[in-house]
């Protein structure tokens, strides 16, 4: 057969028999939720796919044009060339506004799916030692994927995406010392610089992918070096693994989520309008969309520019302004405090042994009940930067809506932690599960007629085995 | 098992059907619904038969237990591979002298090459201290048409710019008209403000979006992106949200003919904070 013969040609001049059949051979163990992180490759191929059919039409060019295109409301306006070009890309390329819109909700689901995978990471302690260096990986990736987003929806030119880059020029400039500088350097001038479309554009198609390719390249690498954690259940030690090899079965699988993957994203794409660039019209300086609001995952830094107070310092007759703080340093501690987090409860714990199970959330009550209040202070924090939308469709005015955020932001991830810590050693400290099955018990009738109870182990699952260690 | 091979060749047939049908959709010039849809069906019908083909019809394939061959390494292996690294760092810095040189090297080279970012843009300068605005240019609109005393009714605003410098990003000004003498303003720049016509600049001095809410029941400025609200009887103070900054003035005058000066440019930088900005 033809495989063999190539496996065999490739072989012998490379002498890789051992390794080819070794990771043929390597077991994965299935458990969904080990989905979430393919999700995230997978999207992430999606979108470097259909980005690069974009970047075949996409125009890094702030240089004024009229607009002739067939779309009515915007005949004869003064557009910028980078905008013609995506309603060119939307409008009368073939194909052109379903890629477009494929591209952006891979974004959306790459993010989603990053974030899911975190969180499943963080609340089953798959991070300990020593997958710490995947977790760091990990939180690089979120970054990146963060940057990525803000780059790629800033390049249309729109009035919507105008706002955005007006808010980072801004927090740019609040930098002490170097802010004046940077913001200059990065947009080559007082906003909106001459050139700053062209850097997103690079930022946002060669230097972040690059950076996503070789991290997720690792992130795969390390994975596959160190192997999954997995629960612990029945015939499951340390050291042994339990699943399926990945030729063909696991990897024909993984291709089949991959492909359905796609096909979700494709169909997200084709029905559901996203970032109508046509519907906000093109940048203007002097006018700002409302309402404007990010992506969701950058909607928790806009939620802290909007339910942070009006201070500003003074400092030996420098201004450092209202937006330090919440722009960038209450972002850096929680990504430092999100980055350390395996070492800081490793310090905490004194846990410094190996983990080759993972943990259900009950199992760790004070690391569930920090990981709860985490995730409440990003909600609030995500409500917060639609606070006007949202305001509007509950009927209730902004300014007291900002009140109720506020404390919720401060009172919520307290009492959700409390609750979790409560509810985590509750549940740990009882001798089962409440939602697995009460214990069966069986009778037989004795001989003096009355009834006794059977003792018997209850059925462990059978699994095909192979004896550990061949491999 | 029969089922299931049925139900992956159905998949495979539908992924086949909707791939020929994005071939008719395209040739006939192309629908995002109809694309989105049938994309759908052609990826995650194979998708979806390889999922059903690996779950239900390798049955022969079955859980295998694999030892993880991945373990902390022993004690001696981690201090021999310590000693490698290290040792090449002490045979290096035994001489002491050609390592520091190194070093130093080292160091002016990557401050070389962190030069070029020099070119990426222009110096600040004053550049963020002042506008377009200068003494004596007249107020114009968006369309670049002359603003008069009769552009605007009590109550209502517009946006304005200097007369050479139209669209310019931070020149653009609120024109707004409030009733005579209802200004509270400091008695020098109400020499700016004539006859209940006030001009602030639109530059929100939060994180600098245009603001382009004005509630004239209660003659505030209000942004859009963040809620900053500004009190345009009172010099534009802030009264709510996340801005600390006044909007700064834009003095004016109004000619006898009706049209409007500016008595010179604005009464403070424009814009968010930075750190050269004095309190």
């Amino acid at each position: 057969m033809i495989v063999r013969r190539w496996v065999n040609g490739v072989d012998e001049r490379l002498d890789g028999s051992s390794f080819i059949s070794r990771n043929l051979r390597k077991v994965f163990p299935d458990h969904w939720a080990f989905m979430l992180g393919e999700i995230a490759l997978y999207s992430f191929l999606l979108l470097v796919l259909t980005g690069t059919f974009l970047s075949f039409f996409y125009l890094a060019s702030a240089e004024p044009v009229t607009y002739t295109g067939p779309y009515q409301p915007l005949q004869g306006h003064t557009v910028s060339s980078a905008y013609d070009s995506v309603m060119r890309l939307s409008f009368e390329v073939r194909a052109g506004l379903v890629m477009r819109q494929i591209h952006h909700w891979a974004a959306l689901v790459f993010m989603g799916a990053v974030i899911a995978h975190l969180i499943r990471v963080f609340f089953t302690g798959a991070f300990r030692k020593p997958r710490e260096i995947s977790w760091l990986i990990g939180i690089g990736l979120f970054l990146s994927g963060i940057g990525a987003g803000f780059t790629g929806y800033s390049l249309p030119d729109d009035a919507l995406s105008g706002a955005g880059l007006r808010i980072a020029y801004s927090i740019v400039l609040s930098i002490p010392f170097v802010g004046t500088w940077v913001a200059y350097l990065f947009f080559g001038g007082e906003f909106p610089g001459p050139d700053v479309l062209n850097r997103l554009l690079v930022l946002h198609i060669f230097i972040i992918p690059l950076v996503i390719f070789t991290i997720l390249g690792a992130h795969l690498a390390v994975v596959w070096h160190q192997t999954h954690t997995q629960f612990r259940d029945s015939g499951r030690t340390e050291d042994t693994v339990i699943g399926t090899p990945v030729w063909p079965k696991f990897a024909l699988k993984s291709i089949g989520l991959g492909l359905t993957t796609f096909g979700v994203i494709a169909l997200l794409g084709g029905l559901f309008q996203v970032n109508p660039i046509w519907l906000y019209g093109p940048f203007v300086p002097y006018s700002t969309a409302s309402p404007s609001q990010p992506d969701y995952y950058i909607g928790w830094l806009e939620g802290l520019l909007r339910l942070w107070p009006n201070w500003e310092f003074h400092v030996f007759g420098h201004t450092i302004g209202e937006l330090l703080l919440p722009g960038l340093v209450v972002p850096g501690v929680v990504f430092t405090i999100l980055g350390l987090w395996p070492f800081l409860e490793a310090r905490v714990s004194g846990d410094h042994e190996w983990h080759q199970f993972a943990q259900h959330p009950r199992e760790a009550p004070a690391r569930s009940a920090f990981g709860a209040a985490g995730v409440t202070f990003f909600v609030v924090l995500v409500v917060a930067g639609g606070n006007d939308v949202v305001a509007k469709f509950l009927g209730i005015e902004v300014d007291s809506f900002n009140t109720v955020l506020r404390w919720t932001l401060v009172l919520g991830p307290v009492l959700s932690g409390l609750i979790t810590y409560w509810i985590c050693r509750d549940l740990r400290d009882r001798p089962r599960h409440p939602l697995s099955e009460p214990p069966r018990v069986a009778f037989r009738r004795n001989a003096a007629g009355g009834f006794e109870e059977i003792e018997s182990e209850p059925p462990v699952a059978g699994r095909a085995t192979e004896e550990p260690g061949r491999t | 098992m029969r089922r299931a091979s049925l139900v992956v060749a159905i998949a495979f047939g539908a992924s086949t059907v909707a791939a020929l049908g994005l071939f008719v959709v395209y040739i006939a010039g192309g629908q995002p619904q109809v694309e989105g849809a049938l994309l759908f069906v052609a990826l995650a019908g194979i998708g979806t038969g390889l999922m059903v083909w690996a779950t239900r019809l390798m049955t022969g394939i079955g859980q295998v237990t694999q030892s993880r061959r991945h373990a902390p390494p022993p004690q001696e292996e981690k201090e021999a591979a310590a000693e490698a690294m290290a040792g090449g760092v002490e045979e290096m810095s035994r001489r002491r002298l050609l390592f520091r040189l190194l070093l130093g090297a080292a160091g002016a080279l990557g401050l070389a090459a962190i030069f070029p970012i020099r070119s990426l843009g222009r110096a600040p300068g004053a550049s963020l201290f002042r506008t377009e605005w200068r003494t004596g240019l007249r107020l114009v609109d968006v369309d670049g048409n002359l603003v008069t005393r009769d552009t605007l009714e009590v109550d209502s605003f517009t946006t304005v710019f200097p007369e050479d410098a139209v669209g310019s990003g931070d020149s653009q000004a609120v024109l707004i008209r409030v009733p005579s003498g209802s200004l509270q303003l400091p008695a020098d720049p109400l020499a700016g403000a004539p006859d209940g016509y006030v001009a602030y600049s639109k530059i929100c001095t939060h994180a600098g979006c245009a603001l382009g809410l004005y509630l004239a029941e209660v003659h505030q400025l209000r942004c859009p992106c963040h809620q900053s609200t500004f009190d345009v009887l009172n010099g534009a103070q802030p009264v709510y949200g996340p801005a600390a900054r006044a909007l700064p003035q834009l003095p004016i005058e109004i000619d006898p003919d009706g049209t409007m000066r500016a008595l010179g440019d604005f009464t403070a930088p424009v814009g968010p904070s930075f750190w050269e900005l004095p309190p």
